[in-house]
């Protein structure tokens, strides 16, 4: 199934006679029972007002485009999403729709927000063909319940995405990073939270334990950046990376785990505090990466390790990104599967979408 | 705006319904005397009041979950309430429902500046969330003008915005995690001091969900350092239209201010026989706040300032100490309480794409004109959410509605031009009647479905947000 149109998609599930797998751009390495719907015919760049920081776009466009699209204002999605596709060695072309149905941020997370935090509005068909609106295409916005953020990391098993509105920011003039070498873990989260509980907005604040190399990244008006450099590194001493191709490298690499990139294993992505971070490395091993000061840890780890069960009583949660030994996603409790459950009865009555993904 | 009728099942159980709450809340808690509940009867919406069948304070969230499901059992509705500063009827109750306060619940459970957030009771009110981080210099940075006042608990049942969201966002995106009650007494956790949903994003729908799918006794909040220094300009036009490009210009060059506000002429003299300000005599006037170092400031500054010269202002005045400043921000926040002298008035909170701003303001002049009422705009520039202040005199019969049918049409403006009905005051019954403006069947029964999953029987807040009519068939099964 591949509709080129809303209401094309709507008549799609309504007379689907089974399972539909939900397929944006392919890079996330979901697989799964049913019929291929493929959201690339509903693409297209709706809508962007610079002066209003607002970009809409149908689900299937490539964030590729939308991306070209901002540049070419000075704006950026201030989520940093990542790129899976040289973690998960898969192919094809990253869409909106499916960035924002798994709910995709990166480094910058930390500071700014997540992808679902700077999701306007979105338009989706869900499991009974039906055609819902919510949100809207303003950055403030409380007119009755925010499906918006429910649909964010839902993975296609409320609706299918047709449309998206963002919330964009200026690309700032500058950025640098200051660099911290040799430390240990438990060394590098005190530094980094040191750095995040300052007044100098750190941007991006990551360790990576291969590397030994502790980054913090600054961004904005170039003296402002200048300025706090110094104020953070006058704070945790190390030295400032000034070059621009250098610091951007440097954070794509985090963004997109590169270290972790045509290696064996499962790789784990744990969301914790951050201060539990050097008890999370310490009971999985492995090779890891930390991001979001620490609350986010990558783990490549032997196939089959139960990273959920070697984690128990820390608090977070564990997603199985890479490998299949495990549920990918983290069981819930009782109560809260109870009403996972209810809204998907609700939202796809039939349980044709993306069926066993999230459940 | 109308309510539903009581049910008289509960009126008549009133008794039974009031000892079986002292069995399990203290006996303070219970407030059923006439005179007492009177307390309860509005929210900041003071045109509409009504008592309850009775209130309640409970002290924890066991105490809250033994209310819930004991009111769940007996069939008894449910409003929730905060500190009742909602413009939107959010508290209002009706004459068969307890009204559930969180004010007992007001202690702070738990500071972690390592990990940056705090965890609170809910009824703990917005300013002495911040108020309990000062020495650290650490803030929490929703900051609706109600701040000195209102709870979290209702912060996050309107997913309250400020003046200050432009740069921080509003409550959903400092929203970590709650402790909530479901309707039937069960507890539940969503969120925590770690970032994003484990399964569905629960946290960011139950955010804004008016009291209509649990009650929110504890959350945990991100929290942030303080900037180094703030400081605002003032800015005066010689028209609604050139202050509007130049906010849009302001924007578009990259500096993001943490705070762009905007008054017109109506608002600015009002502003300025109240609290003499000193503000110019103007059409339009902005503020704009940035925020860092004094190095930094200045650089921002610079930019901003050079981008409004190329709009002739007639004015810009920078401050160049914290009196000054002061003085600026002083007319402003005055602005409420300077209408507040002149009129009674009716607060809007619709939401518009910033281009549409001299469009949207025109209509409103125009529509002011018609209806024979004034109306004074004072908002948030930045992120388009107005706030026209309709002036009436309440004591005059057939003003409060005609004022009404005003605001109806300004926010049906909004909604056309790529608005909505409100950006940070929430529904309630204000706005419950407008909501097919903005969004059609289908687009309301996936709202009111999240509602029949969190609240099958819809006794939690039951008369709001969703349009009677709309709501008619689950309030009536629920009986």
């Amino acid at each position: 199934m591949r509709p080129s149109s809303e209401d094309e998609l709507a008549g799609m599930i309504a007379s689907a006679g089974g399972p539909v797998r939900i397929c944006g751009g392919g890079t996330r390495g979901l697989s799964g029972a049913g019929e291929v719907l493929q959201t690339g015919g509903m693409s297209g760049i709706v809508l962007h007002e610079p002066g209003a920081l607002t970009l809409v776009a149908k689900a299937g466009t490539p964030l590729a485009e939308v991306e070209a699209v901002l540049e070419g204002a000075g704006q950026r999605l201030p989520f940093e999403p990542m790129d899976a596709r040289g973690l998960l060695e898969s192919d094809g072309v990253p869409t909106v729709g499916g960035m924002a149905a798994a709910n995709v941020s990166g480094p910058r997370r930390i500071q700014a927000g997540a992808c679902r935090d700077y999701m306007l509005g979105v338009r989706f068909v869900d499991g009974a063909g039906r055609v819902v609106s919510n949100g809207g295409r303003v950055m403030k916005n409380v007119t009755g319940y925010d499906l918006v953020k429910l649909m964010a990391g839902s993975f296609g098993t409320l609706g299918v995405l047709t449309e998206v509105a963002f919330k964009v920011l200026p690309k700032p003039a500058a950025q640098a990073m200051l660099v911290l070498e040799g430390l240990s873990v438990a060394e590098a989260v005190a530094a980094m939270s040191r750095a995040l509980g300052s007044a100098f907005d750190v941007t991006g604040a990551a360790h990576d334990p291969l590397a030994g190399r502790t980054l913090l990244r600054i961004e904005g008006f170039e003296r402002s950046v200048g300025y706090r450099a110094e104020r953070l590194q006058a704070l945790l001493a190390g030295w400032i990376e000034r070059d621009v191709v250098a610091v951007e490298e440097a954070w794509r690499s985090i963004r997109d785990v590169a270290p972790f990139h045509g290696r064996a294993g499962d790789v784990w992505r744990i969301s914790c505090k951050p201060s539990d971070a050097p008890e999370v490395a310490a009971r999985l091993g492995g090779d890891l990466l930390l991001d979001w000061g620490g609350g986010l840890v990558w783990a490549l780890l032997p196939t089959g390790t139960d990273a959920r069960a070697a984690l128990a009583g820390i608090g977070g949660h564990a997603t199985l990104v890479r490998g299949a030994s495990q549920p990918r996603f983290a069981p819930q409790p009782e109560a809260v599967a109870a009403i996972a459950k209810g809204l998907r009865a609700r939202f796809d009555p039939r349980g044709i979408l993306n069926p066993g993904l999230m459940a | 705006m109308q309510m539903p009728d009581p049910s008289k099942r509960i009126l008549s159980l009133k008794a039974e319904i009031v000892s079986r709450l002292r069995q399990v809340l203290p006996p303070d808690a219970v407030i059923d005397d006439p005179v007492e509940t009177r307390a309860y009867e509005c929210d900041a919406l003071v045109a509409y009041r009504c008592p309850p069948l009775c209130a309640v304070l409970p002290s924890s969230t066991e105490e809250v979950s033994a209310v819930l499901a004991l009111c769940h059992e007996m069939g008894v509705p449910v409003v929730p309430r905060g500190s009742g500063t909602s413009l939107a009827g959010g508290a209002l109750p009706t004459a068969d429902c307890v009204i559930l306060g969180v004010a007992r619940m007001n202690e702070v459970l738990e500071t972690d500046y390592d990990n940056r957030f705090i965890r609170v009771q809910t009824g703990r009110t917005n300013l002495s969330v911040t108020g309990a981080m000062e020495e650290h210099d650490f803030f929490y940075a929703p900051d609706p003008s109600s701040q000195l006042a209102c709870a979290i608990a209702g912060n996050i049942a309107m997913n309250s915005g400020g003046a200050h969201c432009l740069k921080y966002g509003v409550t959903t995106n400092n929203l970590l995690g709650v402790t909530m009650v479901l309707m039937d007494g069960t507890v539940i956790e969503l969120g925590g001091a770690h970032l994003d949903a484990g399964g569905l994003d629960l946290l960011g729908v139950v955010c804004g969900s008016e009291g209509q799918l649990g009650v929110v006794t504890e959350a945990t909040l991100r929290i942030l350092r303080k900037p180094e220094g703030a400081r605002p300009v003032l800015m005066g036009f010689d028209s609604n239209e050139v202050a509007g490009e130049c906010v849009s210009d302001i924007i578009k060059a990259g500096v993001l201010p943490v705070a762009i506000e905007f008054m017109d002429r109506p608002c600015i003299v009002a502003c300025e026989a109240f609290a003499k300000a000193g503000y110019p005599d103007c059409e339009a006037l902005l503020i704009v706040e940035v925020e860092g170092s004094d190095a930094e400031i200045d650089e921002q500054l610079g930019l901003i300032l050079q981008i409004a010269r190329r709009h002739n202002p007639v004015e810009l005045r920078e401050a160049k100490d914290a009196e000054e400043a002061g003085r600026i921000w002083l007319g402003r926040k005055s602005a409420f309480g300077a209408m507040g002298q002149i009129n009674d008035y009716m607060c809007l909170d619709g939401t518009i794409p910033v281009s549409e701003l001299p469009r949207v303001l025109r209509r409103i002049g125009e529509l002011s004109a018609e209806y024979g009422l004034k109306v004074a705009n004072v908002f948030h520039a930045g992120d388009g959410n107005m706030h026209p202040l309709i002036l009436f005199n309440a004591n005059q019969d057939g003003q409060l509605e005609l004022c009404e049918q005003l605001g109806a049409e300004i926010l049906k403006l909004c909604v056309e031009v790529g608005g909505c009905l409100t950006g940070e005051h929430g529904v309630g019954i204000e706005k419950r009647d407008l909501m097919g403006v903005q969004y059609r069947p289908d687009d309301l029964e996936a709202q009111m479905a999240v509602k029949d999953v969190f609240d099958p029987k819809w006794l939690l807040n039951p008369a709001k947000v969703f349009p009677l009519a709309a709501s008619k068939a689950r309030r009536i099964a629920a009986e």
